[in-house]
């Protein structure tokens, strides 16, 4: 004890005693801080944002307390990860009435979009935001991929994601342009006319390998351009069309007399 | 053609102006030959600078075209395939563009090359009819009739006639029996009315073959299921066969948005909104599985036939005729879903035995 206190007034002992105190507080800060936006680590702050942006675009449809509607679903229990693809793909807040809510650029921001997603979650749980690694498409076998996607995702998406026609003007969009996270998202919560596949269904290991199939399909087709990749009416519109037209061009070409 | 092929027409003999020199004789005969037309000059004939512009185009075209094959071989050393999908296209796009040059270049020049710079008066060749002439015709038809009478079928020697002509009427049995044989090859229409599913086999998960549990399915899932086996007999060939028949598509509902009292054993087939139905669509056979999870509306691919899964999948709209056969499912005492028994009646198209 006495050594501790002669050394209490080392001309170093402030310094010392200053660094622990920074040491302390940044630990705890670190601890107990939001280190991203992901809807189990937000602040109370972006909650409340998310609701007064909440209140301000979709409780004029969705209620005040998110309960829904006729036609317009509740969103108590939907999640973050429902919001973060419905809102960062433009589809809601929605436009105008439809067969379907259609992509648009997006009315929010990214920390908008983040408020809003942890006001909703707050709300009810629901599938969270998956993390950067659940979406990499590099560590996912594209392989596996191709066999889920054709059993669950092709019949309405095309076998290489070109997307394809529903009944009455709703159809099932493109997915070459579509983010990892949103088509992560989309398996994930179901949006519209697609049906939920949850985890147990398609696994988080699964759903990457689906992601890491389409990431590869945005290269397009090694045999060129694909037309769509719509199969026989487009392939068959340009053999007969162009293709045909250019020999008969070339036949009257042939043909003709030198003037 | 003479006059008393159509009489009641002929009055050219009175309204025929007097035939030119030149033209064939005959009443019919009202029209002149008009002749080669008068031979015009290409500007290539007249206009010697024309004529140099020509031959140096077609000297480009075909410079061109060897551009076009040392670019293609260019290409193929210089721009191999490197495995992705980006750089297997672009070495094609580069080798074909110069393939596409070089042949291209010889064709154009060559056809331009004929039509602008060589000859181009025109040419009269004379043919004669192709019909044979009256004596080798009467040779021909003597010729063929001896034979006949040499081979003696006409009369003489019945039961050789009887093999030629029997040899003759057999041999086709020899392609037709084996083709028409293998014409289904396997009468058995008894596999048609079953599929593998039976009381306790738990539905599992497709292609991954995991078990599923009830409580997994969540409202507005869907699960596209098969019977659950071993993982060496989904390898097998034998599977694919049963696999085709007994695939079903599994959705939970709201149990409130359900209708099962038209189901022919209404609640019972179902688990607290949880139904499963085949896959096969009893129009034609296509796989139906675009489900819209809003409407419970499930598409067929092929010919749009819609089905109502809240209703027992009615036909809502297109060409099938019958609802999609349901599934009767159940839960074990571990939670999995299981098949209470097969489908009641035969999955797929309709097929003439199939009441029977």
């Amino acid at each position: 004890m006495k050594a501790l206190a002669a050394r209490r007034h080392h001309r170093l002992a402030p310094v010392v005693l200053l660094l622990l105190a920074l040491l302390t507080t940044g630990g705890i800060y670190a601890a107990l801080a939001p280190s991203t936006a992901n809807a189990e680590t937000v602040s109370t702050a972006d909650i409340e944002t998310g609701k007064k942006l909440f209140q301000a675009n979709c409780a004029t449809c969705h209620g005040a307390n998110a309960e829904g509607r006729d036609g317009v679903p509740s969103l108590v229990g939907v999640g973050a990860a429902a919001v973060d693809f419905q809102v960062s793909t433009g589809r809601m807040p929605m436009q105008m009435n439809g067969p379907q809510a259609l992509e648009k650029p997006a009315q929010f921001n990214e920390e908008q979009t983040a408020a809003l997603a942890a006001y909703v979650a707050s709300m009810g749980a629901g599938p969270a935001i998956p993390t950067d690694q659940q979406v990499d498409a590099a560590e996912g076998d594209p392989s596996n991929g191709m066999a889920l996607f054709r059993t669950n995702c092709a019949m309405c998406h095309n076998a290489v994601g070109a997307g394809g026609a529903l009944s009455e003007g709703k159809f099932a969009p493109a997915l070459w342009e579509t983010s990892e996270r949103n088509i992560y998202q989309a398996m994930l919560t179901g949006p519209q006319s697609m049906p939920v596949f949850n985890d147990v269904n398609i696994t988080p290991d699964e759903k990457r390998d689906i992601v890491s199939f389409l990431v590869e399909q945005r290269e397009g087709s090694a045999g060129g351009n694909a037309l769509g990749a719509l199969g026989p009416v487009s392939e068959g519109l340009w053999a007969f069309a162009i293709g045909l037209g250019l020999l008969i061009g070339a036949a009257v070409w042939i043909g003709a007399k030198s003037s | 053609m003479s006059d008393n092929q159509n009489p009641p027409a002929d009055t050219s003999k009175d309204v025929t102006v007097a035939p030119e020199a030149g033209t064939a004789v005959g009443p019919a005969d009202r029209f002149p030959d008009p002749g080669v037309p008068e031979h015009k000059h290409r500007l290539t004939d007249t206009d010697l600078s024309a004529a140099k512009r020509a031959e140096r185009t077609v000297t480009i075209l075909f410079v061109l075209s060897i551009l076009g094959t040392i670019g293609s071989i260019v290409a193929y050393v210089m721009v191999p395939p490197d495995g992705t999908t980006a750089g297997v296209r672009l070495s094609t796009l580069l080798i074909g563009l110069g393939l596409a040059l070089s042949l291209l270049g010889i064709g154009i020049a060559g056809i331009h090359w004929a039509k602008a710079l060589m000859g181009d008066r025109e040419f009269v060749q004379e043919r004669h009819t192709l019909a044979t002439q009256g004596e080798d015709r009467e040779i021909a038809i003597r010729d063929l009739n001896e034979g006949l009478e040499d081979s003696g079928v006409v009369g003489r020697r019945g039961v050789l006639k009887g093999a030629f002509f029997g040899a003759l009427a057999l041999f086709p049995l020899a392609l037709a029996v084996p083709l028409i044989g293998s014409v289904g090859g396997d009468w058995n229409i008894s596999k048609f009315k079953h599929t593998m599913w039976k009381n306790g086999m738990r539905l599992a998960i497709d292609p991954s073959g995991r078990p599923i549990k009830a409580s997994d399915v969540t409202v507005g899932s869907v699960f596209h299921v098969v019977p659950e086996t071993t993982e060496e007999y989904r390898g097998t060939h034998d599977w694919i066969t049963e696999k085709s028949k007994a695939v079903v598509l599994m959705v939970r509902l709201n149990p409130e948005d359900l209708r099962t009292d038209q189901s022919p054993e209404g609640e019972t087939w179902s688990h607290e909104g949880i139904v499963a139905y085949s896959k096969i669509c009893t129009h034609v056979g296509c796989p139906v599985a675009l489900y819209e999870q809003q409407t419970h509306h499930l598409l067929c691919p092929c010919h749009q036939s819609t089905f109502d899964i809240a209703d027992s999948a009615k036909v809502v709209f297109g060409p099938a005729n019958r609802r999609l056969p349901q599934l009767p499912i159940t839960v074990d005492s571990d939670g999995y879903l299981i098949a209470q028994d097969d489908f009641a009646e035969p999955i797929g198209p309709s097929f003439w035995e199939r009441l029977k």
